[in-house]
């Protein structure tokens, strides 16, 4: 699809938008409507219309299987740390009161770190689901022939659109 | 100490934590070793809450410190401390037990990941015994569930049949937790609570009207596929039988036990025995469900000729003789089901270490190819002998005292059927030395087949957790204080109601 004009100038459009608006509903989540769970998936969907469009192999470029794997455990530790934090400072497991100068600032602190987590152990649980599933090729495993091939094909369609607007 | 008060919300959170961390961890044995260690410290601060509630009573803990009923509580009690001792030991041994069992069985890029899921069905599963709100307890179901179907399907590596039956167990568990959680919904619907204690308390107002019946339908068939009772036993045999070694061992001794709590919990303490016994037939209808299964699977078990299989076969059996206990509705019926979660967990977790042994060291679980072992490979037998009589019910052993505890109950009740079930135990357990005996007669009786590869006895490192298990299910069958104790402790507290 990366030679469709349509589709990847409008996703290119998009995808700061969207990332934009995963950040609003992450932050802004305990004002309005949202929060991390919501956030997460909409930051990792625009990654994944940046792999529909321009390729899984540019976009695992960016984010690493690895990178992926630290996101989905760095959440959690960002909200159980959250939790010990309020522990270590002498009050109930995620009790917030204890984290700010007062009660209010610390529930304000409290929820915003614990969102922080959960929406980013979303965001990589959607990439790491989507990036399984579109790692595999027909027969069903995922092999590293197709990273192979889809890299030479690439190659290929670069050199000819080189050859075309040299034309 | 301060600390201490925070252990009911550290009894969750340490494996939780540890799970995250595990995941990333590199190298050989790390993620082995840090899991170990998570799983012992585990069962400390379930000890030592087990001691603090026999000695005080109830510990209420509210997270994020919002009283209950409007923020989650964990509450621990007797019943619930009983199973986070029994949940936290068992993970602790079996995972002491893995290291071996687990590099030649999952694949090397696969064991940070499969040490992550079992934390996390360790956290899952602690998290079910221990908190007070029945959302709560929805969401542990899952975190445990999930993470169990895919520790059954990394027995895949080996055997891609695993793949099939951790699939058949999620589709299976799923539906069993969608139950649970209509359930829930319906008593959240009438009542306006989660907070179970808030819950009992509300309940009896409402007792009256369709949709608690309703609920009541729900909770009971959603929590009787989770404990695999029969009829609803179907993903049971083959998850036990395909999952890796050690993760039989481990979900035999736990994962049916937490589904039994469910079943206390939510028919006794929520429910109350005046709604579930009174004004529904619960018990009778668990009493029949229960000896069918011990009847029925206790002869199926004499058929197998997988020794994993027929002690999956032989869990099913074993979860009707707990049922059967509860279906008493009397403080002796229900120390009998109580404190045989915590002797079954023992004996079938040591019975499944003991075939784990025997695969590691000759690579099959068949019947057959066990022939001679009894010489090539006498202390693993040894204990799988010991264990066996466990099963079965031989004085001395722990399985003895729940048969005593049962039959006791049986005989209290005077009813006819009550006198027809302990007769029915009887059978069963003359059903468990047949089926036993054919390991055992395979293993001591039959020479080793001609031109066989000579077996060695199992490593220490193996050898050692087989039999710590093995041993204390003789010692909880002489030394009965503790166990059976705090199981009357929380039959009383369960039935405080009507008795």
């Amino acid at each position: 699809m990366r030679y469709d004009g349509v589709p990847r100038i409008v996703s290119k459009l998009l995808i700061p938008l969207i990332l934009l608006f995963g950040l609003y509903v992450q932050f802004h989540g305990d004002y309005g409507p949202g929060g991390g769970f919501q956030a997460g998936v909409i930051f990792a969907a625009g990654f994944i219309l940046y792999a529909l469009i321009f390729g899984l192999r540019r976009c695992r470029e960016v984010l690493s299987d690895g990178f992926v794997r630290i996101m989905l455990a760095a959440g959690l530790l960002l909200y159980i740390g959250t939790g010990l934090a309020s522990l270590w400072l002498g009050a109930n497991f995620l009790d917030y009161d204890v984290l700010g100068h007062d009660p209010v600032s610390g529930q304000h602190h409290g929820i915003l770190l614990v969102e922080l987590g959960v929406g980013i152990t979303v965001a990589g649980a959607m990439l790491a689901i989507f990036f399984s599933f579109a790692g595999r090729d027909e027969t069903g495993f995922s092999g590293a022939d197709d990273a192979e091939a889809e890299a030479e094909a690439e190659a290929e369609a670069e050199e000819r659109e080189r050859a075309e607007t040299g034309a | 100490m301060t600390l201490a008060i925070h252990y009911p919300a550290l009894q969750v959170v340490l494996p939780l934590l540890a799970a995250p961390l595990c995941s990333l961890m590199r190298g050989r044995d790390f993620a082995w070793a840090f899991a170990t260690l998570v799983s012992w410290l585990a069962f400390g601060i379930a000890v030592a809450l087990l001691f603090a509630v026999r000695a005080d009573g109830a510990i209420s803990y509210h997270l994020g410190g919002w009283e209950p009923p409007w923020g989650i509580e964990y509450r621990v009690d007797a019943l619930g401390s009983y199973l986070l001792a029994i949940v936290t030991l068992i993970s602790a041994v079996s995972l002491s037990f893995a290291r071996l069992s687990v590099a030649r069985e999952v694949r090397q890029d696969q064991h940070a990941l499969f040490y992550t899921m079992w934390l996390l069905c360790l956290a899952g599963m602690l998290g079910i015994a221990i908190t007070g709100d029945a959302f709560n307890i929805f969401v542990f179901l899952e975190v445990s569930s999930l993470s169990t179907y895919a520790l059954v399907a990394m027995g895949g590596g080996g055997d891609r049949r695993a793949l099939t039956a951790a699939y058949q167990y999620l589709v299976l568990g799923t539906i069993g937790a969608t139950f649970i959680l209509i359930g829930i919904g319906l008593i959240y619907m009438m009542t306006g609570t989660l907070n179970i204690l808030d819950m009992s308390e509300r309940l009896p107002a409402v007792a009256d009207t369709r949709t608690i019946r309703v609920a009541a339908g729900f909770l009971t068939i959603g929590i009787a596929l989770k404990l695999a009772l029969f009829p609803l036993h179907v993903w049971l045999p083959n998850a036990y039988t395909y999952a890796p070694n050690a993760v039989s061992a481990f979900i035999a001794g736990t994962s049916t036990k937490v589904s039994l709590y469910l079943l206390l919990r939510f028919s006794l303490t929520v429910f109350g025995p005046t709604f579930s016994f009174g004004k529904l037939p619960l018990n009778e209808i668990l009493a029949v469900l229960a000896v069918a299964a011990f009847l029925i699977f206790s002869a199926l078990a004499i058929l197998q000729e997988n020794v994993k299989r027929l002690l999956a076969y032989s869990s099913i059996a074993q979860v009707g003789y707990m049922v059967l206990g509860i279906s008493f509705a009397s403080v002796t019926g229900l120390t009998a089901g109580i404190v045989h979660l915590f002797n079954h967990a023992l004996i079938k977790t040591g019975l499944f270490l003991c075939v784990a042994c025997v695969a590691y060291r000759i690579g099959s679980v068949r019947i057959t190819a066990m022939a001679g072992l009894g010489r090539q490979m006498p202390f693993t037998m040894f204990a799988f002998v010991l264990g066996g009589f466990g099963l079965i019910g031989v004085p001395l052993t722990a399985g003895f005292v729940t048969k005593w505890y049962l039959i006791m109950a049986a005989l209290e009740a005077g009813t006819s059927l009550g006198l027809v079930a302990a007769g029915l135990v009887l059978v069963s357990s003359l059903l468990a030395v047949i089926y036993v005996w054919k390991v055992v007669e395979s293993a001591y009786f039959r020479p080793a087949p001609a031109g066989s590869p000579p077996v060695r006895e199992a490593p220490l490192a193996l050898l050692v957790p087989t039999w710590a298990l093995i041993l204390a299910s003789i010692y909880f069958g002489i030394d009965t204080r503790i166990s059976v104790g705090v199981a009357r402790d929380a039959a009383v507290a369960l039935l405080g109601g009507i008795s």
